[in-house]
């Protein structure tokens, strides 16, 4: 098993920590995991990617991630921007940080799409619309590849005390709200 | 206990436990989170050591130099223009043999400035007398530390190394990492105790005006060091699995070489692409193995030749080239063959230089152009537009 997960999002949204707790997730769940961003000189604001491979052996390769089996579009409005679809398997998933339908988003794939409104939830529960720790609750939630107790143990480690706390609690809103989607 | 940490703190944590005295970093862009775990470590007291903050990187390798000389084990980490403004105190650190540990996170050069992935800065130093490692993933690149030093260090060789990682690809990249247990580490690093160091008690001079009566000699001897730490990288990496269980390769690491027709030859963390390659080629029955070289120097052309000896076509893949020559390895590889019984043909391929990705593909691609006939010194997915093509 090897799973590919792509990340896009701007600078500053926190793409690399997502990609980074992802991988401490998934090998609390005694998976093999390996992360990494893509690397540009960062700026705030400038589209960025991060990749996450997720597998049940060590994973040796370091290239980029060109035919991702899921992307985490962590800012609506790389749509249009960036080509997000790029490589994405034709059974793959789509989880987007948005308030519309997934048909509303204007992403053209046989893949997958599910919505979720990770910034407002990250807004009401965190006070701040950082997406990044929600839209791994909704992965979680959505692909059951990576258990929530490791998310929230993952984010916990990263983030003590009370911001853990809060960003648990955004977590598993996300992860509720998209439980068990992909089959639906 | 194994954690996924990014690679820079994997490497800091394998330096805490080889207890260096001295640690000098000059904190420019672009520097890795080496340093900065590194001064927090002792910052908050969880590492006896002395942080040096110095000037420039001249001053990084000059503080390391001055330490060893005092019998301190010392340990630094630089990358590309950081590794070339070093360059001169470098040579004097071989020469004099101070057994330091530099990490080089290998970056390109500049100009244009381009701060990604290449293995040009090392080629730099290659001719200076130091023993220079290569890294395939981050346990190798941490592990390899606590070998560096007691390579270094053994009373016959006493020669600095430099450990090899590829910068962002390996550096900013986690992984599953084995830490590595400080109890253990100790007996398997011991005390660095010199039988030579600086002291007010008996005053030394080292590093004087040698003649040309005198110079040419520490030149050989140096050469002869370096030859025998061949033997040093071997038994190091043996005791290192005695010790630890873990095992990456002495001066090389064969991979899938049982009945190859083509191998490809290559350094740092490109391997693991091209294992995964090699193994998804070896389903579909073709006979591809992989030769990764860990000692870039001491060069194991001995190790090289026995490996090779039985292949039909060897494809070397590297991140460096002479300009004006060829690619470095390729040409260090050819040498290694020359007038032996055994003659498989060789290509060479520069690819990945500042940090263009290298993608399985393009790897198939060089392996069905080094079957076909011998290439020499293709660039690997060169943009034609870019260069005055179509």
């Amino acid at each position: 098993m090897l799973k590919e997960i792509r990340i896009h999002g701007r600078g500053g949204q926190g793409v690399v920590t997502a990609a980074e707790l992802l991988a401490v997730a998934a090998f609390e769940d005694g998976k093999y995991a390996q992360a990494f961003p893509t690397f540009t000189s960062e700026r705030m604001g400038a589209p960025v990617q991060s990749f996450v491979r997720i597998a049940d052996h060590k994973v040796r390769a370091r290239n980029q991630i060109y035919e991702p089996d899921f992307l985490i579009i962590q800012d609506y409005t790389l749509i249009g921007a960036v080509d997000l679809l790029k490589g994405l398997k034709p059974d793959g998933l789509v989880i987007v940080d948005t308030e519309k339908n997934p048909e509303e988003v204007g992403l053209k794939t046989k893949a997958r799409i599910l919505t979720i409104p990770a910034s407002r939830i990250a807004m009401e529960i965190l006070g701040r619309p950082i997406q990044n720790t929600t839209l791994m609750g909704a992965f979680a939630g959505a692909t059951g590849l990576i258990s929530l107790e490791a998310i929230k143990r993952s984010v916990m480690e990263r983030f003590p005390g009370e911001l853990g706390k809060k960003n648990v609690a955004a977590v598993e809103k996300a992860y509720e709200l998209l439980k068990g989607a992909k089959n639906d | 206990m194994k954690k996924v940490i990014e690679g820079s703190m994997a490497v800091a944590e394998a330096v805490k436990v080889c207890r260096p005295h001295v640690i000098s970093a000059y904190p420019i862009t672009p520097q890795t989170h080496i340093v900065e775990n590194l001064s927090q470590f002792v910052a908050d007291g969880d590492l006896k050591s002395q942080f040096v903050n110095v000037e420039s990187e001249f001053g990084a390798a000059s503080v390391i130099l001055g330490a060893s000389a005092t019998g301190a084990r010392a340990y630094s980490t630089t990358t590309s223009q950081g590794l070339l403004l070093m360059t001169e105190v470098l040579f004097n650190i071989a020469g004099l043999r101070f057994p330091v540990v530099i990490t080089c996170t290998n970056r390109a050069v500049s100009a244009p400035i381009n701060i990604w992935n290449d293995q040009q800065d090392v080629m730099t130093i290659r001719d200076s007398g130091w023993i220079l490692l290569f890294a395939e993933d981050n346990q190798e690149a941490a592990d390899m530390h606590l070998q560096a030093f007691k390579i270094g260090e053994h009373p016959e060789i006493m020669l600095p190394v430099m450990v090899n990682m590829d910068g962002f690809i390996l550096t900013h990249a986690f992984e599953p990492i084995e830490f590595i247990d400080q109890k253990m580490a100790d007996e398997f690093l011991p005390p660095y105790k010199p039988e030579l160091y600086l002291t007010t008690k008996n005053p030394l001079t080292f590093g004087i005006l040698a003649e040309p009566d005198w110079y040419m000699e520490t030149r050989y001897r140096l050469q002869k060091a370096i030859e025998a730490s061949s033997d040093m990288i071997e038994e190091v990496a043996d005791q290192f699995k005695k010790t630890f269980g873990r095992y990456q390769g002495g001066l090389v690491e064969k991979y899938r070489l049982d009945g190859a027709e083509t191998v490809i030859v290559s350094m740092g963390s490109v391997v693991g692409t091209i294992k995964e390659v090699a193994d998804e080629l070896r389903d579909k029955g073709k006979k591809v193995g992989v030769l990764k070289i860990r000692a870039f120097r001491p060069f194991p052309k001995e190790a090289i030749y026995d490996a090779l000896k039985n292949v039909k076509n060897v494809i070397v893949m590297e991140k460096a080239i002479s300009l004006g020559a060829t690619g470095i390895l390729y040409d260090e590889i050819k040498a290694a063959l020359y007038g032996k019984p055994s003659q498989p043909k060789i290509s060479g391929f520069i690819a990945g230089l500042g940090g263009r990705d290298i993608p399985k593909e393009s790897i198939m691609k060089v392996i069905e152009k080094g079957e076909a006939g011998i290439s020499d010194n293709v660039f690997v997915d060169l943009k034609e537009n870019l260069i005055g093509g179509k």
